[in-house]
């Protein structure tokens, strides 16, 4: 019982929240309701952590499901009707369309099947569900205290826009209630109505700004997210059909793939459009618009985990099926042209949206390919892709504020011009791709994965590809950031203190987490994967000590700047034998003084957007076709 | 199992080696450009000269950045003659040649900021044929463990020629050799100054040219693992390889970057498909 009331505070906390911030009109108290709703969800995740340390899967069955279930079928008819309100005001036709759609599906289910479904146990917790409890409950809740100082800054700076903060901050933890409410589920209605929850949020949350980019963005992601929605409410109406009694995820699972192939293969769709997988990337990059704790909330630790960690639920039913394996390409080509088109963007943010759309596309793969060692690999990804993702959003978020600019080329000398800020992106960028940090920790996981799985030599191959391209992109910007300038001001100032808070609580965590992490496996991990396959996936002492030696290397030989050390002769770099000045400063012609510029190499020739997006939208919807038709034929046969 | 020893052995003994190596270069080099060429020791000499030489940068993180190169380059050869696993080698590799990146960009100098981006490029272009020539050395040998391919009786050359040819190209750009020595070179025909070591000079250029024997050693190390099944094969194999080197550099011109990355990744995506598919279809297709 004492689970149950866990699980039940986690999900309705965070609303209780919501409903305060939303009537909460002072700053003073919107900072206080904020900051203790964030330590008690982080305190609570923790203890849920604790609490359920060595126990395995336990279902919860303590909850009426009739009267719950309903009021999930009133609230979604309500959100549909709100939506079809807005789609038709703004003219969003093809939104309009497809909650009509849904919507019939919708009320169609609930007519004819609801009453045969019966879920004895509508929530449960697992290992995997606490990694992603801790995820939410400590990632989103700093955020969450991260946007009290970004969005007053926000607002004092963009007075033309309506100060909705009190709306904001409420969708923050609707958003976060929801998330927790999805990983907890077991009954899939109930995973699908907090599915469609963190949809209406994300729209809601891109649109803030009430520009008409954002409108027009935030319609991008409703409409791409509610295609998805359809292909789950199609999922339940299979499950329906099929019986009624397989709506519990475990029960599902455990009846292995005759029923589940092709609700998995529904789901994955709805996951693969959750997850910004191409050819639904652009509603991630086009979600750019909204307030950077928004960008960081849903690369992190909301809406894209909520389609991976639904992918890696249905891995064992994905595992060596040629939905699987489609599934798995879809997610390794994403990587790959993800990872591609990172490299000839300038702007920070959309650098950091095609990284996440990658990293999810290497999820998705491992996920696909289903085996122990990969799923393993798959959740070491969520994990370290999440702290490392969050501190690069709110870094840059910072940054942004400082220097006006999104641009990479402008966060030139970052380290003199803002130490602290930068000391912490670099972290976070040595975290995305250098070893022995977490990200490199799982692309090795994956690479092993891969390669022990049947025809992984083709996903092997693309991922060696895609990872050199992804030292590319966070190399250049790492040098842009800690090139040291002689002629700039420091304009690090005084950084709010909630916002200084959260960075450093993430650059921490991400420092933290590779040490632990053979902790977090051995305890979490293996015990996950050995109830699902029987085996264990693990990594060995030696390489454990290994990178535990490199990870002091890499955090000592910074302090060595700290030791007493002769001073070296300075001299101003060689500029080709012409006269310059320390700060690059030389004559051009006509006796004009010039400044040395320098900037980063985009190779837009090859890895221009408009060159590869098109290519992977059409490789990944005729993958994706592939699947679904592949699992039709499966279902029909059976 | 790592065998720390050896780890010591390649720390203290690899850069003589390296530098012994790096001497006979230049002597064969020369006389295949009819000069008689320095003594076999010269390079020594030169690096002790560096040594002696004032440190003058343009800023202080330059020093700490090659020494963190020479650190990093020292540990990921130790790690593979300790016998570590070989994936875990390439990262700590990639993460040393990004402390030379990062020195140059920190000088915020021009030439060793194209440098740098063009380091970057590089390691871009032999990346992926790296890791793959580590894969198919597993599916070969069964592990990743550099002490178990070292000890195999399997001919891993049999079985994964195409790999080992395209590591072989790749190994051009990493021994920073003609056609591919696009970020810096030894020879005096680059166009971008000293591209990414520009802005070193004196013990920091030292430490970055000891780096680079240690690099050597430990490449050398990588293609004996294709032979390791005889070792006396493997030592001829990683002489001649040396060699043929040295000839491709001296009859080679420098090409573009363009050209080094499109070519090393047709390379690697043709050998390592045809390969790889080859050695899944052989062992029956199930692993």
């Amino acid at each position: 019982m004492q689970i149950a009331q866990l699980l039940l505070f986690l999900i309705l906390f965070p609303l209780i929240a919501a409903f305060f911030l939303l009537i909460a009109k002072k700053d003073m108290d919107r900072d206080w309701i904020v900051k203790i709703s964030a330590v008690a969800i982080g305190a609570v995740s923790i203890f849920l952590l604790i609490s359920t340390y060595d126990k395995g899967t336990m279902l919860v069955s303590a909850i009426p499901a009739d009267q719950v279930g309903l009021g999930m079928f009133i609230i979604e008819m309500l959100v549909a009707l709100f939506i079809l309100c807005l789609g038709i005001r703004h003219k969003k036709w093809l939104v309009v369309a497809l909650i009509l759609i849904q919507s019939a599906m919708m009320l169609y289910f609930e007519l004819v099947y609801a009453h045969g479904v019966h879920v004895a146990s509508n929530l449960f917790i697992d290992e995997f569900s606490t990694i992603m409890a801790l995820i939410i409950g400590i990632i989103g809740s700093l955020i969450c205290v991260y946007s009290l100082g970004y969005m007053k800054f926000f607002h004092e700076h963009h007075k033309e826009m309506p100060d909705r903060r009190p709306w904001f901050f409420a969708i923050l933890f609707l958003f976060i209630s929801a998330m927790f409410g999805l990983v907890f589920s077991n009954n899939l209605l109930w995973v699908y109505f907090f599915w469609e929850i963190t949809t209406l949020c994300s729209f809601l949350l891109i649109g803030y700004t009430r520009t008409e980019e954002a409108t027009n963005n935030a319609f991008t992601a409703l409409w791409m997210n509610l295609l998805g929605g359809i292909a789950f409410t199609g999922a339940l109406i299979w499950l329906a059909m099929a019986g009624g009694d397989t709506m519990g995820l475990s029960d599902l699972l455990a009846n292995g793939k005759a029923i589940a192939l092709v609700p998995a293969a529904l789901i994955g769709f709805a996951g693969l459009t959750k997850a910004a997988q191409m050819p639904f990337s652009s509603w991630l990059v086009g979600a750019m618009v909204a307030p950077t704790p928004v960008s960081a909330l849903l690369h992190s630790s909301t809406m894209v985990k909520a389609g991976v960690y639904i992918i890696v639920r249905f891995a064992p039913v994905y595992q060596s099926s040629i939905v699987g394996y489609l599934l798995a390409f879809v997610g390794i080509f994403t990587f790959l042209i993800a990872s591609g088109i990172a490299i000839s963007q300038s702007n920070a943010k959309r650098v950091l949206a095609y990284s996440t759309i990658a990293n999810l596309g290497l999820v998705v793969a491992c996920a696909g390919i289903g085996t122990y060692e990969a799923i393993w690999a798959a959740i070491l990804l969520i994990v370290f892709h999440a702290i490392s993702k969050s501190l690069l959003f709110l870094a840059t978020g910072t940054v942004e504020h400082r220097i006006r600019s999104r641009e990479i080329d402008d966060m030139n000398g970052l380290i003199v011009r803002m130490p602290k800020i930068a000391a912490m992106m670099v972290i976070g960028i040595a975290g995305m791709f250098l070893a022995p940090f977490g990200m490199l920790i799982s692309k090795w996981a994956a690479i092993q994965a891969f390669i022990d799985a049947p025809f992984g030599f083709l996903f092997v191959i693309i991922l060696a590809f895609g990872s050199a391209i992804t030292v590319f992109f966070w190399a250049k910007w790492m040098g842009k950031i800690l090139t040291v300038t002689t002629d700039s001001q420091r304009i690090e100032g005084e950084v709010d203190k909630s916002e200084w808070a959260a960075i450093l609580s993430l650059a921490g965590l991400s420092l933290i987490t590779t040490l632990v992490f053979p902790l977090v496996s051995i305890k979490l991990l293996e015990p996950f994967i050995f109830q699902n396959y029987g085996v264990v996936a693990s990594i060995t002492q030696d390489n454990i000590i290994i990178m535990i030696l490199m990870m002091f290397m890499i955090v000592l030989l910074p302090l060595s700047i700290l030791l007493p050390h002769r001073k070296h002769r300075h001299l101003a770099p060689y500029m080709g034998g012409r006269t310059t000045t320390q700060d690059l400063r030389f004559s051009g012609s006509l006796g004009v003084q010039k400044k040395t510029v320098l900037s980063n190499y985009y190779l837009q020739p090859y890895f221009s957007e408009a060159k590869l997006k098109p290519a992977g939208i059409w490789l990944c919807s005729a993958l994706i076709v592939v699947m679904l038709l592949a699992a039709a034929l499966k279902g029909v046969i059976l | 199992m790592i065998n720390i020893l050896w780890a010591v052995v390649f720390v203290l003994v690899a850069p003589l080696i390296g530098g012994l190596v790096a001497g006979i270069d230049r002597k064969i080099t020369a006389h295949m450009q009819g000069r008689v060429g320095p003594s076999i020791l010269q390079p020594f000499w030169d690096v002790g000269k560096l040594f002696e030489k004032e440190n003058a940068v343009v800023n202080e993180t330059q020093v700490f950045y090659a020494i963190c190169y020479v650190i990093f380059m020292a540990f990921t050869g130790a790690l593979f003659f300790a016998g570590a696993n070989l994936l875990l080698v390439i990262f700590s590799l990639t993460l040393a040649g990004i402390f030379l990146v990062l020195g140059a960009y920190a000088a915020n100098s021009p030439y060793s900021y194209v440098g740098a981006e063009r380091e970057l490029l590089q390691i871009m272009a032999y990346e992926p044929m790296v890791i793959l020539a580590a894969v198919g050395l597993y599916v070969a040998t069964g592990s990743f463990a550099v002490s178990d391919m070292a000890a195999t009786t399997v001919p891993v050359i049999i079985l994964i020629p195409g790999l080992f040819l395209g590591f072989l190209y790749v190994l051009t750009i990493k021994l920073r050799k003609s056609p591919f020595d696009i970020s810096t070179s030894h020879h005096a025909h680059q166009e971008i100054v000293k591209g990414v070591t520009t802005e070193f000079s004196g013990p920091s250029l030292a430490w970055i040219e000891i780096s680079h024997w240690y690099e050597t050693v430990f490449l050398l190390g990588f293609v004996y693992l294709f032979f390791a099944f005889n070792p006396l094969l493997g030592i001829i194999a990683v002489i001649v390889v040396y060699l043929l080197e040295i000839l491709v550099d001296n009859t080679n011109a420098r090409v573009k970057w363009q050209l080094a990355l499109k070519s090393s990744w047709l390379v690697a995506a043709v050998v390592s498909v045809v390969n790889l598919a080859a050695l899944y279809l052989l062992s029956g297709g199930v692993s």
